[in-house]
């Protein structure tokens, strides 16, 4: 009875009908979330149902929709930053960076070595985070909890070591315009080392819980595969595309804070499905950590912040002690400060992909526009035809391989 | 690896003529403007040129300038990249009042949400678009809230002064 509560346009009645003038068969309709455990993150999708198989599926976003955009066209640009945390909350430093650079690229600024290093290790940091729970919680999915208790804990080191420093484990708001708020303290280098010499043993334990795991392997290969082309059409970018076998990568296509200084391979899938996904991933973990010890062992000394008065805020003693300093303090967080009049495009590769901000500035002390080009959004338009015919336990594996972030994707 | 710009800048105004016009470097991203009318055949011949090959496209954004001519108060901006020369290009088209313009989800099935959220915000219509509703706020809306005219908080808001933060109804 459940067509009743359709109205009789919808392109699911029709279905509905035609199948039982046909051959009699009842299709149902299921509706998965907004809330569900499963689907972690508000995810609504209206399934056509014959039985357990998925026939057709219809997503509803814009559940925490909360207009960032909006909010950035009437914000100072050192206050936008709180809302790129918002978006991927799994790898807000990544966001952060990547506002940052957007706006130092606006305003032409060269940020020291040592800072660009430092940002390369925090995003890697926030990658590897990002990765962790996109994997464990795979393997809850398919019912392995224990992989996901072995590496979890890895994740609460890695927002350790952000607090150290910044002072925020989640939603960092981390860095300023030119680099840093603070060097990082000794503290944070060791916890960095200490998680360095612990992590690399529970992934590989983690790994090979699932690499040749018999019912891992029955779960996810050829579950929610995708092909190159198709992959392409969609938008798709970071791991789901590269499992696909595309090997673009922004930090190898347009190289950015230096990643150019660093050696490391693009790990790359071949039939884009589930299992593919997850090992693409895997595989970037350990190249996150090489790059991770790599500009650890070149860490240059020097400042951690570019000498760009006019943009990044004073110490607090000169502040009270100092006339200019007082002036400079002040502009900033009015947010006069110079801007000039361009428009800018500038790439990373978050945890899900490129991650763009489009900026257009107006030389105001807001940004006239500012796109964000968010991976989640773009390639969460191919889940529908996704699970087209997979199994409904298939749909839940499904979303959480392709690391649909519910922030990012409603921004 | 980057293709010429200038060898972009000549396929494309040997196709399209004066359709096209502002080639300018954009800092690292070239860019041109091109007429709403014949936008999509723009977008087709960047992408299936064989030489061009803009096979991704990276973003789509609507723009809103209440303060440019009748003309110019819309825009839309295109955003595409070829990976194999590694070169990025974006195209940009104003549209008038009543913003319409041609759907490219024919040619690029990505484009599909990104024209919806551009509807959503802005209100753009996009001919021939397969399902052209609200995506991100709900479908009660009226407003298309991105545009400039629609304020970002309630205005009856009594509990923030934001004189006190160097913000006023000019400046924010």
């Amino acid at each position: 009875m459940s067509d009743l509560l359709l109205p009789p346009e919808h392109r699911y009645a029709k279905i509905i009908e035609s199948r039982r003038n046909e051959d009699g068969s009842e299709l149902s309709i299921l509706n998965l979330g907004p809330t569900h455990p499963a689907t972690h993150g508000i995810f609504q999708n209206i399934l056509l149902m014959d039985g357990e198989r998925i026939l057709d599926a219809e997503p509803t976003v814009g559940y925490i929709h909360r207009a960032f955009e909006k909010i950035a066209e009437n914000r100072a640009f050192y206050q936008i930053n709180v809302l790129t945390d918002r978006m991927n909350y799994c790898s807000s430093p990544i966001n952060n960076m990547a506002w940052w650079m957007t706006v130092e690229k606006l305003l032409k600024i060269e940020v020291p070595k040592r800072a660009q290093y430092l940002r390369v290790i925090v995003m890697e940091l926030a990658r590897i985070a990002d990765h962790i729970i996109c994997n464990s919680i795979l393997g809850v999915d398919t019912g392995a909890y224990t992989g996901f208790l072995y590496v979890f804990q890895f994740r609460e080191k890695i927002y350790e070591i952000y607090e150290e420093i910044c002072g925020a484990r989640l939603t960092t708001n981390m860095g300023r315009i030119g680099g840093f708020e603070r060097d990082w303290s000794e503290e944070a280098f060791r916890k960095l080392n200490v998680f360095l010499e612990e992590f690399p043993v529970a992934w590989k334990e983690f790994e090979n819980l699932f690499e040749r795991n018999r019912i891992f392997i029955d779960r996810t290969v050829n579950v929610g595969p995708i092909t190159a082309e198709r992959a392409m059409e969609y938008g798709f970018t970071g791991p789901n595309l590269r499992a696909a076998g595309i090997d673009y990568d922004v930090r190898k296509a347009a190289p950015y804070s230096s990643y150019d200084d660093f050696d490391f391979e693009i790990p790359v899938g071949q039939s884009g499905d589930t299992y593919d996904r997850f090992c693409v991933r895997n595989a970037e973990v350990w190249e996150s950590l090489s790059i991770i010890r790599q500009a650890l062992a070149k860490l240059p000394e020097g400042p951690h912040h570019a000498d760009v008065p006019d943009y990044y805020l004073p110490p607090k003693d000169e502040v009270y002690n100092n006339m200019e300093s007082l002036i400079y303090h002040f502009k900033i967080v009015m947010g006069e400060v110079p801007v000039p009049v361009e428009e800018i495009y500038h790439a990373v590769e978050g945890g899900n992909g490129e991650l763009g901000f489009y900026l257009i500035a107006d030389g105001s002390r807001t940004p006239y526009r500012l796109k964000f080009r968010r991976p989640c959004y773009i390639y969460y338009q191919a889940y529908p035809e996704m699970i087209k015919g997979a199994m409904l336990s298939d749909a839940i594996v499904i979303l959480s391989s392709l690391n649909v972030i519910a922030g990012e994707l409603d921004a | 690896m980057a293709i010429e710009t200038v060898h972009i800048q000549e396929k494309v105004t040997g196709q399209f003529g004066a359709h096209v016009r502002c080639f300018e470097m954009q800092r690292d991203i070239f860019s041109f403007e091109a007429d709403a009318s014949v936008i999509h055949e723009v977008i087709r011949f960047l992408k299936e040129d064989e030489e061009l090959n803009f096979h991704f496209l990276t973003d789509l954004a609507g723009v809103h300038y209440p303060d440019n001519d009748d003309d110019h108060q819309f825009a839309v901006v295109y955003q595409l990249h070829n990976w194999v020369e590694n070169t990025r290009i974006r195209v940009r088209t104003y549209l008038n009042q009543d913003p319409e313009v041609a759907t490219i989800t024919d040619l690029f099935l990505c484009a599909n949400w990104m024209e919806r959220e551009a509807y959503d915000f802005y209100g753009i219509n996009f001919q021939g678009h397969p399902q052209l509703k609200r995506i991100l706020n709900m479908d009660e809306m009226v407003s298309f809230p991105m545009r400039k005219e629609f304020p970002m908080e309630d205005s009856g808001r009594t509990d923030k002064d934001d004189r006190f933060f160097g913000r006023t109804p000019a400046n924010c």
